[in-house]
């Protein structure tokens, strides 16, 4: 599913920054995969570039056998659109738009008519359980709800991959693990290929496979099914 | 679209107020635009509906002074008509030329029950009548039989009439038959008829043939009128100008191409330049109009700007799930469109009533200037085409209004957007 090889990327400012030295990973359908490291360890640029969000310098990237590198933007927001989900520490929600509206909208960029998308929509919510805040604004819901909201949003395309970004970090320790079940939900019974990007060991924990990146290369890749990675993340998650 | 329009709604929806300051110098300026554009065809109306007294295709011609030595002549030699001018020019341009009629005139003062006016007695001839558009409002104008008989009769404007009778309650139409006295003689009243607005000059029309004889005018005429037809072009006109100069100045020996032997008031090009004036008058208007709207629009560019600013990260979540950047510009720009457009029909329907106004109040009222009754203005509205180019216009502005702002935001990278929580 996800083809790393020999993947650069610099930050050019006024201290050349070389924060990817040459990554290779590679990620199977239908995996659960956390990459973890530091802050400053390279794994938000990662995600930014498994996401499209930003481009490398060198090397290949390969999503679903398609070569992604110097897209034009339509053609990377259009993959970004139908191969890809995202989920953000910080939600990302539109403000002025409801629950519903803001899981609809990735529906309407790919055109599709405004009662199909809602219909679905709603399908979306009420399968993560939060059908009755569909009316409501982001402001209105707590954490855990807004969460369930992104997460709708991301499925709704029916994405190749998931990629969360610190999905647990402005959540409390219970909500955490609700989340963190959810995704494993997803994985196990729908089958959907989970990327998780933390810092948080007892998240990692929570995922078959744990990546860690240290200063720009990866370091051990730890299989971890039977979910005993962490010494605190066991059974838990610690805040 | 009715996506767009709701995403469009839901944005002017947070930003009332400033929406409501900026539509507010769009509404102004097209309100400026049209207004003046309304004054402006008032103007222009007032002005042609006042040529419209005379007939167009009219050409007068007088004796002026030559402005160079010629055939022996010195400069400066004074030349007049004569009545052989009158059938030389309708030799010469039998195609063109279909009426001449020869003017004489003398300056009297007009005596009726002991009050005096001075004018000018207009020796004329009956056709004279449809040339200058002479409206009667009593009895009639001068006829054949008055130029055959050399009657002695005159007919007088509505304005000298009533001061002659020196009496509002009494109608005009009782000075018809009276006697009035033009210096020496007497002449009898055929008709009242109505007052020239545009010259505070009084003329008093009387047959041709009566004015010539009775003041020994002999062969010589004041001033030749004729109407002609069949010439479309400034050029063919000009053309016709040089033929009468060379015709006149030949008879009166005065050098071929010399302007000021005779003079030549063609009415038709008169009237051109006038439309031409006022084609600059609208051009005029048009630009003034326009730079008030540039104001509103570099507003809504600016306020654009500050939206566009605000959602950075609304922007680069949108991308983040798929919106292309086309996706983005279109929202700004139909933003702008819409504002402006919707701003502007305001401040064009109030610039319409306001011209509305403006013709219930100015554009009824006249004005004497020196014995001149002039209108200020006549129907000053705009049509239906200027509603129309205002819609452009406003389209277009909104455009280009929001054109930068969209850019901007259409560049919004959305790692840098998201991390600028």
């Amino acid at each position: 599913m996800i083809d790393l090889r020999n993947v650069n990327k610099t930050y050019f400012g006024a201290q050349p920054l070389h924060v990817l030295k040459g990554i290779d990973l590679h990620i199977d359908k239908g995996e659960f995969v956390s990459i973890m490291g530091a802050s400053g360890s390279g794994k938000s640029t990662l995600l930014n570039i498994l996401g499209i969000l930003d481009n490398y310098d060198s090397g290949e990237y390969y999503l679903a056998g398609k070569l992604i590198k110097d897209l034009s933007e339509r053609q990377a927001a259009d993959y970004r659109n139908r191969m890809i989900g995202f989920i953000f520490q910080s939600f990302n929600l539109i403000g002025f738009k409801t629950a519903v509206e803001n899981v609809e909208l990735p529906l309407f960029y790919q055109g599709v008519s405004r009662h199909k998308r809602h219909l679905m929509a709603m399908e979306y919510l009420e399968k993560l359980g939060i059908k009755d805040w569909a009316g409501h604004y982001p402001n209105e819901m707590s954490g855990g709800q807004k969460q369930r909201v992104a997460i709708a949003r991301a499925l709704i395309t029916n994405p190749q991959i998931l990629l969360a970004d610190e999905p647990t970090g402005a959540l409390d320790s219970k909500t955490s693990e609700e989340v963190m079940t959810l995704l494993s939900d997803l994985n196990r019974i729908e089958g959907v290929t989970i990327v998780v990007v933390t810092h948080e060991s007892g998240v990692a924990n929570c995922t078959n496979k744990i990546v860690h990146i240290k200063d720009g290369i990866i370091g051990n890749i730890e299989e971890n099914k039977e979910h005993r990675a962490s010494a605190f993340g066991v059974g838990s998650i610690m805040k | 679209m009715k996506d767009l329009i709701t995403e469009i709604w839901e944005s002017i929806r947070r930003n009332k107020l400033r929406t409501c300051l900026t539509g507010f110098a769009v509404s102004w300026g097209i309100f400026m635009l049209i207004v003046l554009l309304g004054a402006g065809n008032g103007v222009r109306n007032a002005f042609n509906s006042q040529a419209n007294d005379v007939a167009t295709n009219t050409v007068q011609v007088g004796g002026g002074r030559t402005s160079e030595p010629y055939a022996g002549y010195r400069a400066g030699r004074r030349i007049r008509l004569t009545e052989d001018d009158m059938t030389r020019i309708k030799e010469s341009f039998p195609d063109i030329v279909d009426d001449v009629t020869s003017t004489t005139s003398v300056q009297l003062t007009f005596t009726y029950r002991g009050i005096h006016v001075s004018g000018g007695l207009d020796g004329n001839f009956p056709s004279r009548k449809d040339m200058d558009k002479i409206v009667i409002l009593h009895g009639r104008y001068i006829n054949d039989t008055d130029i055959r008989q050399k009657r002695k009769v005159v007919v007088v404007p509505e304005k000298v009439a009533e001061k002659f009778l020196d009496n509002p309650n009494v109608p005009v139409e009782r000075l018809i038959g009276k006697n009035i006295r033009a210096g020496k003689v007497n002449y009898k009243v055929v008709g009242i008829m109505k007052s020239d607005e545009t010259s505070n000059n009084v003329w008093l029309p009387a047959p041709y043939t009566t004015v010539r004889d009775v003041y020994s005018k002999g062969q010589y005429i004041d001033e030749l009128t004729f109407s002609f037809h069949g010439l479309e072009t400034e050029e063919a006109h000009e053309q016709f100008e040089d033929g009468i100069h060379a015709v006149l100045n030949a008879r009166h020996k005065a050098a071929p191409d010399d302007r000021s032997a005779v003079w030549i008031w063609n009415r038709f090009t008169q009237n051109l330049q006038m439309n031409k004036a006022g084609n600059i008058l609208n051009k005029a208007l048009w630009i003034v109009g326009l730079f008030t709207l540039l104001g509103g629009i570099v507003g809504v560019s600016n306020i654009m700007l500050i939206t566009v600013k605000e959602r950075t990260h609304e922007f680069g979540i949108r991308k983040a799930i798929g919106a292309s950047p086309w996706n983005i510009t279109k929202l700004i720009i139909s933003e702008s469109v819409i504002i402006t457009a919707f701003f502007g029909y305001i401040g064009m329907v109030l610039g319409m009533i306001a011209c509305d106004i403006l013709d219930k109040t100015l554009g009824q009222s006249s004005q004497d200037i020196m014995g001149m009754t002039i209108k200020i203005m006549e129907n000053p509205t705009v049509g239906f085409d200027v509603a129309i180019e205002a819609t452009i216009v406003l389209i277009i502005a909104g455009t280009v209004a929001g054109l930068i702002p969209a850019l901007k935001a259409s560049k919004v990278k959305p790692i840098e957007a998201l991390r600028a929580e």
